[in-house]
This record gives C-alpha cells, structure tokens and sequence, in this order.
C-alpha cells in the first residue's frame, strides 16, 4: 500500500521508543480530583452539586442547556470538598468541582448500555455522546456531538479517524489502537451513522506498524473502513493535513472539514464513544503518556480526569534529577507548566518532562531569510514575512499573507536556524487580525 | 507543588540543531576546495589574498558593532563568508591594501549601515567588489596565468573571438579571478552546501541555466559561457546568500533567471566581457518586489 502525505512539513526526533511497548495501565485512583467546568470549547456550564453533596462516580456536576457544549462528570465517588476558581492546562480560568474521594467507588450513570449499533438511530448516538461530554480528546476538546451534527445544507461523506499521532514522546494513541482496536473501531462505526457518512477512513503514520497491523485486523470485516498509511511527518495529525494526505482536498481557508464532506476524530475520542455506548460510562478517564528522560518510569496510564499534573508525576516514578520543563502535551504544540497542581483534562494526553539539560534557553539573532520556515509551513504560509508584519501592526498584510490560517504547529519555530519564536509572533498576528475584526462589527 | 525551578516558554519546546553560525561557518567550509585551487594555480599570492580579505572583513565587523555597541558576533562565521568570497572575485595580482579596502567597504556599506547580518539587501562581497572595480579599474582588471599575465578567456572571446580549451576551463586552469578558475572546486563545495540544506538550488540552476539556453540561443557556445568568469562562483555562492536572496520557490527562479538574463546581455551585448556581478547585483534590488508576487497561495486560500 502506498504511503500518504501532504506537502512540507519537519521530521523531528520523535522519542516515542521511551514509552511505545509500555501496555496501558490503571493510575492509582486519586485522594482528590478537581474537575474544570470548562471543558470544552463553547458556553459555560452551570454547576448541578453544591459543597457538601455526595458524588458518585459517572455523576453529572455540570451541564447547560447550550447546544455547544459537554457536561462533565464526577471520575470518583466522594464529597465535593469545594468549588473554586482554578487554571486549566491551557492557561485560562474555570470554575472547577473538587471531590474528595471516598474509601469505594461506587458507579452511577443515566447512560444506558446499548451492545448494538443496530438499535440506536443517528440522533439517539449524537445524544449519548453529548450525555457522555465527549470532546475531541486530541487536545481540541470541540463538542464531540457538536462535530458529528451535519447542517442540512453540508453533506458528510468521510470520517477520518485520526490515529497519526505526530507530536513527538506521545504514544496514547498507539497503545488505545494497540490494545483495543475493537473498541475503536465500534466507536467510527458509531461515529459513521452519527454523522451520516458512508466510508471511514483510519489515518496512522507508518512508525506505528503495530497499530497499523492491529487496526486493520479490527477492521478487516468491515468494507466502509479502509486504514490508510501515512509518512510520518509532522504535523501529519493536523486536520488539515490529514484530510490532504488521505482525500487530496483542501479544506478551504476559515472553513471546516465538513465544508469538503469530511468529519475529523482522534482515535481516543473514538474509543470514549464505544464505552459511552456499550458500557453507559461517561468520559471520566482517558490514557495518557508521562514520558521524557525527566522522568524516572515514563509510562502510559489510564488516569481519572481532575487528577493533578503532580499526582501523575508522582505515579511515573517522580521526576528524575533536575527537571527543566513540564509540558501538558507534546513537545511542539503542549503547553509549558510551573504549578503542578492544576488538574488534567479531558484533552490532556500527555505530560512531557524535559530534564534541565535539555532546555536551551534561545537566543533569537536576526532572520537571515533562509526561508526553513516557509519551506517547512504545511500551511504554506511565509512566517518570516508575518513577524514583520506582526512586529510592526500591519494588520492588511497580516490578513492578506493569510495569518488567520496558521494552524500554530510550531514548524515554524521548529526549523528556523536563528531560533526567532515565530509560531510565538503568528499568535500575536492573529490576535491582532482578530482584535479589528471585533471592534469593526 | 509549585516548582520555581521550572522553565516557561510558549510551544515548541524542542528546536532543530541548525543555527545561523553554523549555517556560516559550512559554507565557509565548502568554499575550501576553491581557496585550496586558488592556491594551486596562484601560489602564495593566492593565499595572502585570502588571508587578507578575510582579516579585514572580520575587524570591519568587530570594529562597526563596537562602535554601535552592539554585540560582537565575530564569530558567527559570517564576516569570514563575506571575506573568503570577496577573495575569490579578486584577480591575483592585486596589491594587498586594495584587498584590505575592498574588505572593509564588503562589511562597512556592504552589511553593517544596514544594521548587520540579516538586514543587508546586497551581497556584501559584491558591494566590496563593485567599489574595487569602480575605483581601480586597470588593478582589478590585470590578470596572470602561471605568473604571466594574460587576459580572461571571457576578454579573449570578447575581443579577439578566441574560445578556451574547456577541460582547461572546467578545472581552472586559464586566467581570472582567484576563484572564479575552478568549476570543478566551486561544484564540490556546493555539493555539500546541497547536501546539509543549507543552499538552495533554484537560483542556481535557474541562472546557469538560463545563460546556457540564451547563449546557444544567440550562436554563442554555451559550454564556454558556463565555465568562464564569474558564473559559477556568483550562481553557486553569491546569488544564493540567503539574505540577499527571495524566500519563496517560485522567487527563487526568478531570480536566478533574471540573473541569468542579464549576465547574457551584458556579456554578449555589454561593455563588459562580463556581468555576474551586475546580474546578482541588481537582481537583489528586486527581492522584496519578487518575494511579494510570489507568494504561494496557501492551502485552502481561494485567490
């Protein structure tokens, strides 16, 4: 089978040898987990339990009545210590729930079980989704339901299941598809008749043989799902760039996949809809990989959402000699952490432990135009010229060089030999961009 | 836990291992084989030539950013570029202070009234080279093969039609500047610039290319217009200096077409037996213009 991809891009160090062969496994289960109302992207939750209120794990605590939106649930049974104000790994503020643990956890869901797809229509599956507060697990964390509700006037051909897993360290994806390639697939297929699409495509980059071989076994009784192999080249997980390799279409600047009859999935997510559906559990756990040569026992665990960063950190063994950097994420798009107290996600799939020694502190020196990064950019942006524009608050250049089209990869930042922040630079022009576009409405 | 300790920065946390000074000092490294022929066929002359450049170039530098008080960057190997190509644009016989001046002329108005490495829209050795032939036409036109002095074979076909043998031509062995002689060692180096990424090879081919077509177009013998003069040196070396050069790939052929072009215009038609100087010269005015029209349409962009 031919090997996909899409243009340009950065072969990093990918390091997942640290933690790829290491099987999932179960976290111990938190004394205390703090759980973010926030999220997901679109409106604020409103709080369903007071301080004092006992909580049984699979609980609901907070929902909304907005369509754009996923409830969150209790990961533990216990009292809800308090409610507080707390900072999500992406740096903004949420109300979050915080629920001391009892001895037992005791399982409580409205979700009903469901083994067969047969019984439940479209509509019905959206519903359990959103009951489930399924978000796209890749980081996003976009209303899974949200996603998979085609408008009247958009038709849906594809779900492309995203199992390429390019940021480097990360290898949650690998071990879901490794170990559970049927539950995977039971989720596209969910997915597939939530969104009305005829075929399904699984997208892995071809690092991951095992995960190739596994899913396509998964698969394999199944015409309308067809596992596709991709280069490994990041940032071949970018919507965008999967859409390229798989389908050959571009999705077009400001628009959706869907505006070229694609829905896009982690392969995570995925596997959150099949347990949503077959075992009524809502998303209260996920994997996730604590890895790099910062930590003693990089490993792949199984974790409640609201267990702390710290927490984690603790069960992989703790850090090991000086630690540099703690990064919620992968090396090229996760975010930088200094208190470790702030509880994970349903987004949070890996924590990266950079030792001291390898944290350089960059310098930038003046841009040489060599042009790395617009050879690098899958956008095809020219991030050189944007930081100019950035800089000087050219906003008509900022819009007309396509600014808002950067997908903040970092390929950019990556490659450039004068070590300029330009991913860094872009976000500002966008800011900027987006700034008037407010204040002219 | 909050641990002070900890380092934040916005993603990405990890870079690639390039960086500027390297980027420099292996270009540096791949004009080796043309200094080292250089001094095969103009001896000592050659090297004192090389030395001399490359000093003046280096202290300009140092003396420029010490003045400015600004960062004394010396020894990101890109003053030492400027003083080993400008060398290699030299004729053999010319009097060391005029190296030494020409040097410092490549750095003071070359790259650092600009503000120093990244902002110079000329190539700095050209702007070095450019003033020399300007200000000592006869010195900087005077050549010598095996210590006798003899025309380039760009001014024997120019004024008295003779071609030169072109094995002689490809591995250097005719009158001309230091490094403007050897194809063969100017391709090799380049071969490694090509093999680290660190060159891009548009403009080149792009340039030698055209010159190729054009010249054959016009009855000329294209084999001689590739291997003689400066086109070798100028579209391996000096028309690809990065700063000086677009950014965009579409850009980068035409530049090194535009180049070409006029490098056969000024050597068939011109005053001069030869135009690589020019070409690249007054190809880098057009840079911005390029960059801007050649944008790529980004994905998804609807133009």
């Amino acid at each position: 089978m031919s090997i996909l991809s899409f243009k340009q891009g950065i072969h990093p160090e990918y390091n997942k040898e640290l933690t790829k062969d290491k099987p999932l496994k179960n976290a111990a289960r938190p004394e205390v987990v703090t759980i973010p109302l926030q999220q997901h992207i679109g409106a604020p939750l409103k709080t369903l339990v007071k301080k004092g209120d006992h909580v049984d794990m699979g609980q609901k605590l907070a929902d909304s009545d907005s369509f754009v939106c996923a409830p969150v649930h209790a990961s533990i049974t216990g009292t809800v210590k308090e409610i507080k104000k707390v900072v999500t790994p992406g740096g903004s503020r949420s109300d979050a729930v915080v629920i001391e643990a009892d001895d037992e956890d005791n399982f409580s869901s409205d979700l009903e079980k469901f083994a067969d797809l047969d019984e439940l229509s479209g509509e019905k599956i959206r519903k359990i989704i959103r009951e489930a507060g399924i978000v796209g697990m890749g980081g996003a964390m976009f209303p899974t339901h949200v996603k998979v509700s085609i408008p009247d006037d958009k038709n849906v051909e594809y779900v492309i299941l995203n199992g390429a897993e390019c940021e480097p360290y990360l290898t949650v994806d690998h071990r879901v598809m490794v170990e559970r390639p049927e539950t995977v697939v039971f989720g596209l297929k969910a997915l597939m008749k939530a969104a009305g699409a005829e075929k399904a495509f699984i997208g892995i980059e071809v690092n991951k043989p095992e995960a190739i071989a596994s899913m396509k076994d998964a698969a394999a009784d199944d015409e309308k799902i067809e596992v596709k192999e991709l280069e490994t080249k990041y940032p071949q997980g970018g919507e965008k760039m999967l859409i390229e390799s798989i389908l050959g279409r571009e999705v077009p600047a400001g628009g959706l996949p869907l505006d070229v009859g694609v829905v896009v999935n982690n392969t995570s997510t995925s596997a959150a809809v099949a347990d949503a559906i077959r075992k009524g559990k809502p998303l209260i756990e996920r994997a996730i990989t604590i890895t790099g040569r910062g930590v003693e026992k990089p490993q792949n665990l199984v974790y409640r959402i609201g267990t702390s960063i710290a927490d984690l950190i603790d069960q992989a063994g703790g850090f090991k000699g000086e630690p540099g950097k703690v990064i919620l994420g992968g090396p090229m798009m996760g975010f930088a952490q200094k208190d470790l107290d702030i509880p994970t996600v349903k987004g949070t799939s890996g924590i990266l432990i950079l030792p001291r020694e390898e944290v350089d502190a960059y310098e930038p020196s003046p841009c040489i135009n060599c042009a790395k990064c617009v050879d690098a950019c899958p956008m095809f942006l020219m991030p050189t010229q944007l930081v100019n524009y950035t800089k000087n608050d050219m906003v008509d250049e900022l819009e007309e060089y396509q600014v808002l089209s950067c997908i903040e990869c970092g390929s950019c930042s990556y490659v450039c030999p004068a070590k300029i922040p330009l991913v860094h630079y872009l976000r500002i022009g966008k800011g900027q961009v987006m700034a008037r576009r407010r204040k002219e409405q | 836990m909050n641990n002070e300790q900890l380092i934040v920065t916005s993603s990405p946390h990890i870079r690639a291992a390039d960086s500027v000074s390297k980027i420099m000092w292996s270009v540096v490294i791949s004009l080796i084989p043309a200094v080292f022929a250089a001094i095969y066929f103009f001896q000592a002359r050659a090297l004192s030539i090389v030395v001399v450049s490359v000093l003046g170039a280096v202290l300009t530098e140092y003396v420029f950013q010490k003045v400015r008080g600004k960062k004394i960057t010396i020894k990101d190997g890109s003053a030492v570029v400027t003083g080993v190509l400008l060398a290699l644009t030299l004729p053999p016989s010319i009097p060391l202070w005029t190296v030494l001046l020409g040097a410092v002329v490549s750095i003071g108005l070359g790259k650092q009234v600009f503000g120093g490495i990244g902002y110079n829209p000329f190539n700095p050795a050209l702007v070095g080279r450019a003033f020399l032939m300007a200000a000592y036409p006869v010195i900087m036109t005077t050549w010598t093969v095996d210590g006798v002095s003899s025309a380039t074979p760009l001014n024997n076909m120019k004024m008295q039609g003779i071609a030169a043998d072109t094995w002689n031509l490809f591995v250097g062995h005719v009158g001309g500047s230091l490094g403007e002689t050897s194809a063969l060692a100017l391709l090799l180096g380049f071969a490694f610039l090509l093999y680290k990424g660190y060159v891009n090879w548009r403009i080149p081919v792009g340039m030698v290319g055209t010159v190729f077509i054009f010249t054959l177009v016009f009855g000329a013998n294209p084999i001689f217009h590739l291997f003689a003069g400066g086109l070798m040196l100028g579209s391996l070396f000096m028309a690809t200096d990065m700063v000086s050069s677009p950014v965009t790939k579409n850009g980068r052929w035409i530049f090194g077409i535009g180049a070409g072009l006029i490098v056969v215009i000024i050597r068939l038609w011109g005053g001069y037996p030869e135009g690589v100087m020019y070409a690249i010269l007054l190809m880098n005015t057009t840079v911005p213009l390029i960059n801007r029209y050649t944008r790529p349409r980004s994905l998804g962009e609807v133009r």
